[in-house]
């Protein structure tokens, strides 16, 4: 086989199987997931990292999408902002985009889905984060439009309603 | 062209004996960069991230070291027991990039890369760790010193695994600071490690990005020794000139360089800061 050989595999995303094929090995998942599969709610932006704008679960652990071999994920349970939502009710806004909404937490909206994605990761984890856990947890998902505060708002708002929502 | 998945450390071994050439894969953060940025373009990768043993870590039977597995997470390093057992590297730990790539940088990518900046490497170095490496024809205990050889050079063959750290557990305080251009999600500017020993009567002292790779401080530890009384285990001057002392001491060891990311002036200050800080949280009284 030679070295351009294109690779075919199979990725589970937001629980659904999807096949790739002709692809090049060194593929990240954003790249598999935008330009392969169709699903382009995470972004693109630094391709290394840094802001966050890819953020995907793969089993349940939050990670930069471009960071992740595609290829290396098969087999695993990857999770997108798309798949956020809950089964039936595909249309709807998860509570965290409602209040992304509700709070304005959104401008040009380029960083919004990754920070959808880390936001439920946080509150998954950590039904009442201080500001501070907050802050840290977000830490990755670099916003240049809102300033964060609407942003952090947003997270408040989700966290009163899950919590008033549980008594 | 194939990436290959392996599930046990024995399947890994296999693979890169069969295929030097193939890039290992933990977890991701520095090989895809280079990938998605075109600066390397691999034939062949062997994933190391779905090895269960690589991912665990343990303390030894008789409580003196702590071994983690090459797959052990920055996100494991910063919580529970083993930040107990080993708070610098916690510390240090909770300075890496952001969640998102702590819940996938490992402590051997960290080792593998071997970059200037690598976060972990002060802790380990400082630690006295042991790298233990592993291939199809055996393994091997290497010392973190002789580990590092250069900018992103390590002893490491082609066809060998990192598998795992192992780190005294020491009896002493410990901690790591870092000065970047900002507090979440930075490469390091300058950074240290100190590490007390209450039983061997040493203060370690290492430094990142401010030489090839990490620089030991082993003039300004040797002073140090002399200044503290180890049956109390506190300092016999006054604290802000050792301080300032073992800081002027340090400078004199590290050899920084100017690049995009700071000045050799400004490093060579950073790094006497830092360590003159913390040997004050070291001996607070």
């Amino acid at each position: 086989m030679s070295d351009d050989a294109p690779l075919a595999y199979r990725l589970n995303v937001n629980g659904t199987n999807h096949d790739v094929a002709d692809a090049w090995l060194g593929e990240s998942l954003l790249y598999v997931l935008r330009e392969r599969l169709g699903l382009p709610g995470a972004k693109g932006a630094c391709e290394q990292g840094e802001c966050g704008s890819c953020s995907v679960l793969v089993d349940s652990t939050l990670v930069c999408s471009c960071l992740v071999l595609a290829a290396s994920v098969v087999d695993r349970d990857i999770v997108t902002v798309e798949g956020l939502g809950k089964p039936g009710s595909a249309a709807a806004l998860t509570d965290v985009q409602q209040a992304f909404v509700d709070a304005g937490g959104v401008q040009c909206g380029y960083c919004t889905p990754g920070l959808v994605v880390a936001v439920h990761d946080l509150l998954d984890h950590n039904a009442t984060p201080s500001t501070l856990e907050v802050r840290e947890a977000l830490s990755g998902n670099i916003c240049r439009c809102t300033g964060y505060g609407r942003i952090l708002a947003a997270v408040e708002q989700a966290v009163t309603q899950r919590t008033n929502a549980a008594r | 062209m194939s990436v290959l998945v392996p599930t046990s450390l024995d399947g890994a071994l296999a693979a890169l004996a069969a295929d030097p050439d193939a890039h290992v894969l933990a977890g991701g953060t520095d090989l895809m960069v280079e990938v998605n940025f075109g600066h390397r373009r691999p034939a062949s990768v062997v994933a190391i991230n779905r090895i269960a043993e690589l991912s665990d870590w343990h303390r030894s039977a008789d409580g003196a070291h702590v071994v983690l597995g090459a797959g052990v997470t920055y996100r494991t390093m910063e919580h529970g027991e083993l930040a107990r057992l080993v708070p610098a590297l916690a510390q240090a730990a909770r300075t890496v990039g952001s969640p998102q790539i702590r819940n996938a940088a490992t402590i051997g990518g960290n080792l593998a890369t071997c970059s200037p900046a690598g976060d972990g490497l002060p802790v380990l170095s400082a630690l006295d760790a042991t790298i233990e490496l592993a291939s199809v024809t055996g393994r091997r205990m290497v010392s973190v010193h002789e580990f590092m050889v250069g900018v992103k050079r390590t002893v490491r063959r082609a066809d060998e695994l990192i598998v795992a750290v192992h780190l005294p557990v020491l009896r002493g305080w410990q901690g790591y600071a870092k000065v970047g251009v900002r507090n979440a999600m930075v490469i390091a500017t300058a950074t240290v490690c100190l590490a007390t020993d209450l039983d061997g009567h040493t203060v370690r002292i290492a430094m990142g990005a401010v030489g090839p790779t990490v620089i030991r401080a082993r003039d300004a530890e040797a002073w140090i020794a002399t200044q503290i009384d180890w049956t109390t285990g506190s300092l016999i001057g006054a604290r802000a000139a050792i301080a300032a002392e073992v800081g002027e001491r340090v400078r004199a060891e590290a050899r920084p360089i100017d690049d995009h990311r700071s000045t050799a002036a400004y490093r060579r200050h950073a790094v006497g800061v830092l360590a003159g800080r913390l040997l004050s949280r070291a001996f607070p009284t």
